[in-house]
């Protein structure tokens, strides 16, 4: 039984139709991201539809280049939401997120900003969508995860597994923009993983650089810090990563052979949604696995088939278990006849 | 008929840039009831006041109004000087056309129009002031000093010295403060109790102090020279009387593993204890909440878990059932000293502070305090003054020291810089590299802050004797790696990163106010800052007064300082106190309020709102002595002179003396010269 | 209407706002110049006719400045203060005198910013009304210039 707080109970009932924010992304590289997500969601029950006409969110160029046009971009696909009836939008590109989420605390503390938004976005905006991203989401109904591991049919693969939850950087930072988990030392993954029936390590490297997007302008960079967090996942005995941001995924994934040793075993990096997929029961195929570029399937074998074997073993336990006790009843009886 | 003098100050350039002085001469001199108007470059001046008695000789004045800086600065100056002059220094008041006009408007014909606007409501204020004589009350001549660390310790000591009586209030078991735990000290490396306990031992013995330990104070009435305060002795469980600090106690008490405060954590003690073997007194308390006697009494046990003190007390002091007792004493000043605590950079803070996420929230063992490197360097520590790790008990070959933890922090609540940190942590590496020879110590640093006499010197020795390696930059995160403390840091004048895989790190964290300060603060009346730090009266000229009359400051309390300048504080309040002492009598500003008995209806809403209890019931009788009803009565020695009685007097029957209904209501009517 | 400039009258306790107003003195924090400060030893002295009176003799606005809740240097006379200063309040709405002409506040001796926030606001708020000369007109007071 993992460690779910209260309040992970009662945000159950607010998970029912959310607006869904993909990204360029979701739609593009981390596809795996999208099918998973909305596999487990639908899992879950929690009703996700993509937001009509959504366009970009501006990412880190938007920002860079001029506030009100970092703020104005954001903000269009989130009037767009408010208009299309939602109060929640979904979205589980950390930049992204953070971007809505940054918009989202503009608008609504500084000066003049509320009102000159509408005028940029050609579009009224009352700043009444809260934004999530897949890690929240998945956190505050880490009890329903629970459930449905629970009732699963196959035997959970990822039971006592250890992971090492990566966040990045822009899933809890600024404070004040992100707000749902602590900056420096963060546990709302770990506590997903922990819903999962795995067990999150405590390991050094959380909230520590990727590289982001050096990736193509500073590939050596990304090379040597990806490498610092691999190192690290694995001295305290991670078998997987598991990150939720695209971003995060493509240095770790797509660059790891790099990173690692001629001869050393490379480390599978997961996204959060295809971790609680797989202790849901889906299958591997259902949520992206086959696409990334450290493969997952050696992994998810052995696990499949230590997950089966432990299963079979605790049956056989049982079983002997209940004949050892009938065998005691039978003879109590014939000894009281 | 009133004959005022208004004198209208230049201040220099500070009033006449801006105002036309001359101006608002020449428009007071036509003003009914002025005598006399003119100007002069600085009237706080020797010939400034001069000038004063002079125009009060000269054109036989009633009053005077000196129109310059605030009354805050010089009304004492002015009334002084017409004192001088057989004038009554309450028929003086003084006209705010600086700080209030010339200093924050620009325009010279407003601010000009304001001034002569501003003379002429303290002019018409003035016709109606009443030539009044000042109060004399009793002084107690005992004083009350809150907190027994070094500070306190000195303030009570050089009272006691002066022939008078002290009463030493202490929270914790023993006095001597965190200067107790000290190891050494800055700048000379003095053993820290060796320089303290004497004076403890000096404290405790004196005849004219009173030391009150493992006690608080429960709330001060009253106001200067007349304060009536009640101390809580709590409860210790072993009568103080018969106890004669032998330890048998301690060494047969069975629940051995209680986390020493102390040691800061880093040592063990028992649940009857004393706090360190030099403690004064020497006199143990029993800590109810560890104690295995008292969980079962809270368990609802019907014999009591344990006896082991009771029957090892040879003198029968311990008394399971004692409980807290009261004392109350009349003093006549009290002095402040409780001292500071340190930031901790935990996950859980008070309003407005953060932790350390980064260095790992206190949950990594090797990571200490300053306080806690302390008790490891001293030789009655936990570890017999060996260097150790807490985690394994080796001896460290890399320390890392890092300043300025929470401290020069915006993002983490504390703007403020420490002060002694620098200092300290010169010390400790000097200390470490003592005892490790060959270990390593490195400092990163923002700024060395080293501003006493030797300081600089000492924080020299530091790097060019012991070989501490400073660094400037900061530390972006502590983690454990594996058996090691991994920092790493910036060294801002090479302009590289540093790794350090260190064995031990020492953060040199804020002071901070101590807890329940705000509380006692409010008990006291006296203001804290947004901190918690206690407000002196004047920072620059009144360090050591609080705004409450007979309260004063000393230490750590009210702002981060080292031991010479708390000692210095201390010795300075003590000269405060003294003074205020050297008379029998204290004279007190006739502000008060009067009641007019022939008006009084006896509502006595007057009594329901007085914050000091200053307004009784005073019977009326008639001629042949039988009692006819009653009226409110003022007494003019606990009146602080607020004049909330008299805004809810049904009748106006009650007048506060200096702030009248016909001064008020003449200030506001001369507004009608706006016209 | 468009030179008209407000008087305004203020209220204040001596050991919090009147600090307050030396210290932004002090920090040479210019403001608007048509405030006139009545100096008191508490808010708690403040008997509401104060208010009226100042009104009567040619204001067009009052403040009434204070110490912070807690923080009176005389315990409980700010309480008091805003007490009477409540029901004042509705008194002098329900008999139809605009409430944007009174102004109260808690101004520390350490705030000199905010007080000079505070009648940076009050003459800016005042100014817009325009004159009281209506209420001074309902009953003219002979001799106005004692």
């Amino acid at each position: 039984m993992s460690d779910v707080t209260v309040t992970a109970r009662e945000a159950r009932h607010a998970l029912t139709d959310i607006a869904y924010y993909p990204g360029c992304s979701l739609h593009g590289t981390s596809r795996e991201f999208d099918e998973s997500l909305r596999a487990v969601a639908a899992e879950l029950g929690i009703g996700i539809t993509e937001i009509r006409d959504w366009s970009c969110c501006g990412a880190s160029s938007g920002h860079t280049t001029d506030h009100l046009l970092g703020v104005a971009l954001p903000a269009r696909n989130l009037a767009l939401a408010e208009a299309q009836g939602y109060d929640t939008v979904l979205a589980p590109c950390a930049a992204c997120y953070n971007r809505l989420s940054a918009a989202r605390l503009a608008i609504a503390t500084e000066d003049g900003l509320a009102e000159r938004i509408p005028d940029v976005i050609g579009r009224g905006f009352g700043n009444t969508v809260q934004v999530r991203n897949a890690v929240e989401l998945l956190r505050d109904a880490a009890v329903t995860v629970e459930e449905k591991a629970a009732a699963s049919l196959t035997p959970n693969p990822l039971e006592g597994v250890k992971l090492a939850a990566y966040y990045g950087c822009l899933l809890v930072r600024p404070a004040e923009v992100c707000g749902y988990d602590d900056p420096e030392q963060p546990t709302s993954m770990d506590e997903v993983i922990s819903a999962c029936g795995a067990d999150a390590v405590d390991w050094n490297m959380k909230v520590e650089c990727c590289g982001g997007a050096f990736s193509v302008t500073r590939t050596s960079s990304v090379v040597r810090l990806g490498r610092a967090i691999i190192d690290d996942a694995r001295a305290h005995g991670a078998e997987a990563i598991v990150v939720a941001c695209p971003l995060c995924h493509s240095n770790l994934d797509l660059r790891q052979k790099a990173m690692v040793a001629r001869g050393e075993e490379p480390l599978p990096i997961l996204f959060v949604t295809q971790v609680v997929g797989l202790a849901v029961g889906l299958t591997p195929e259902s949520l992206g696995l086959e696409r990334h570029f450290v493969d997952t399937e050696p992994l998810i074998a052995r696990l499949v088939e230590q997950a089966g074997a432990r299963d079979a073993e605790e049956r056989r336990v049982k079983q002997e278990a209940a004949a050892k006790a009938a065998e005691r009843a039978a003879r109590q009886k014939k000894g009281s006849s | 008929m009133s004959r005022i003098g208004v004198f209208i100050c230049h201040c220099g350039e500070n009033i006449a840039r801006t105002v036309d002085v001359e101006a608002v001469a020449e428009a007071l001199k036509d003003h009914p009831g002025v005598a006399f108007a003119t100007g002069y470059k600085y009237m706080c001046s020797d010939p400034g006041q001069t000038l004063v008695r002079q125009a009060i000789a000269e054109h036989d004045l009633t009053g005077v109004v000196v129109a310059a800086c605030s009354p805050h600065m010089h009304e004492r100056t002015f009334r002084r000087a017409c004192d001088q002059a057989g004038l009554n220094k309450y028929m003086c008041e003084m006209a705010n056309i600086r700080e209030h006009c010339s200093w924050i408007h620009e325009d010279r014909g407003e601010a000009t129009e304001k001034a002569i606007d501003i003379a002429r409501t303290i002019v018409e204020k003035v016709k109606h002031n009443q030539p009044l004589e000042s109060i004399r009350i009793p002084v107690t001549k005992r004083a009350l000093v809150i907190g027994g660390g070094i500070a306190g310790i000195q303030a009570a000591l050089d009272i006691a010295d002066g022939g008078h009586e002290v009463i030493l209030v202490e929270k914790e078991a023993s006095i001597g403060g965190h200067m107790s735990q000290l190891s050494e000290t800055f700048p000379t490396l003095d053993c820290s109790q060796c320089i303290l306990t004497p004076r403890m031992v000096e404290a405790y013995q004196h005849p004219n102090i009173t030391l009150h330990t493992w006690s608080e104070v429960e709330s001060v009435d009253g106001y200067i020279g007349n304060f009536t305060v009640k101390i809580r002795k709590k409860a210790r469980s072993v009568n103080e009387d018969l106890c004669n600090g032998c330890g048998d106690c301690q060494a047969a008490c069975p629940a051995k593993k209680i986390p020493s405060e102390f040691e800061a954590g880093l040592g063990k003690r028992t649940a009857i204890s004393v706090p360190f073997p030099q403690a004064v007194p020497n006199i143990p308390v029993l800590d109810r909440q560890n104690c295995t006697l008292f969980k079962g009494r809270r368990k609802g046990l019907a014999k009591d878990a344990c006896g082991k003190c009771k029957e090892a007390c040879l003198k029968g002091a311990i008394d399971y059932d004692a409980e807290d007792t009261f004392v109350e004493k009349q003093v006549g000043a009290i002095v402040v000293a409780v001292g500071f605590k340190l930031y901790d950079i935990g996950r859980e803070q008070p309003e407005g502070l953060k932790g350390y996420g980064e260095y790992g929230y206190g949950e990594v063992p090797d990571v200490i305090d300053g306080l806690q490197f302390e008790r490891l360097a001293s030789a009655s520590g936990p570890t017999a003054g060996a260097i150790l790790r807490p985690s394994d008990g080796t001896e460290p070959k890399t320390v890392v020291f890092v300043h300025c933890v929470g401290s020069r922090d915006p993002e983490k609540g504390i703007k403020y810089c420490s002060k002694i940190c620098c200092m300290y942590n010169a010390k400790h590496a000097m200390l470490y590299k003592h005892k490790v020879h060959d270990g390593r110590a490195v400092a990163f640093y923002m700024d060395i802050r080293a501003a006493g006499k030797g300081y600089d010197e000492f924080s020299r020795r530091a790097i060019e004797e012991d070989g501490a390696e400073y660094v400037r930059g900061r530390v972006s995160r502590i983690f454990r790696d594996g058996d090691k403390v991994r920092v790493w840091g910036y060294d801002t004048l090479n302009g590289e990163q540093v790794v350090i895989d260190a064995d031990m790190v020492v953060l040199a964290t804020a002071m901070r106010p101590q807890d329940g300060v705000r509380e006692l603060a409010q008990k006291l009346s006296v203001s804290t800052d947004e901190h918690g730090f206690i407000n002196e009266a004047h920072p620059k000229l009144r360090p050591v007064e609080t705004n409450t009359a007979g309260v004063f400051v000393a230490g750590a309390c009210q702002a981060p300082r080292d031991i010479p300048e708390s000692v210095a504080m201390a010795s300075a309040s003590a000269a405060k106190v003294m003074s205020l002492f050297s008379a029998d009598e204290l004279e007190r500003e006739p502000a008060v309020a009067i009641v007019n008995e022939n008006t009084c209806i006896g509502c006595m809403r007057c009594e329901l709102v007085c914050p000091y209890g200053a307004i009784e019931q005073r019977e009326i009788c008639t001629v042949d002595g039988q009692v006819c009803g009653h009226v409110a009565y003022v007494n003019p020695g606990v009146c602080q002179g607020c004049g909330t009685c008299q805004a809810v007097c049904l009748s106006k029957s009650v007048e506060l003396q200096t702030f009248t209904d016909e001064q008020v209501y003449s200030e506001i009517n001369a507004l009608c010269a706006w016209e | 209407m468009s030179d008209f400039e407000p008087r305004i009258t203020a209220f204040v306790c001596n050991w919090c706002t009147y600090t307050g107003a030396d210290l932004a003195g002090t920090s040479r924090l210019h403001m608007a110049s048509n405030v006139r400060i009545i100096r008191l030893p508490c808010t708690g002295r403040i008997d509401p006719l104060f208010i009226v009176k100042a009104f009567e003799r040619g204001a067009d606005g009052v403040i009434v400045s204070g110490c912070h809740p807690a923080d009176c240097h005389y315990t409980s006379g700010n309480y008091h203060a805003r007490r009477r200063f409540a029901v004042f309040h509705d008194i002098m709405e329900f008999i139809g005198v605009d409430p944007r002409r009174m102004t109260f506040s808690w101004v520390s001796a350490s705030e000199g910013a905010k007080w000079r926030d505070v009648v940076d606001e009050a003459v800016t708020n005042v100014r817009a009304l325009g004159s009281f000369e209506a209420y001074r007109a309902l009953a003219p007071v002979e001799d106005r210039k004692a």
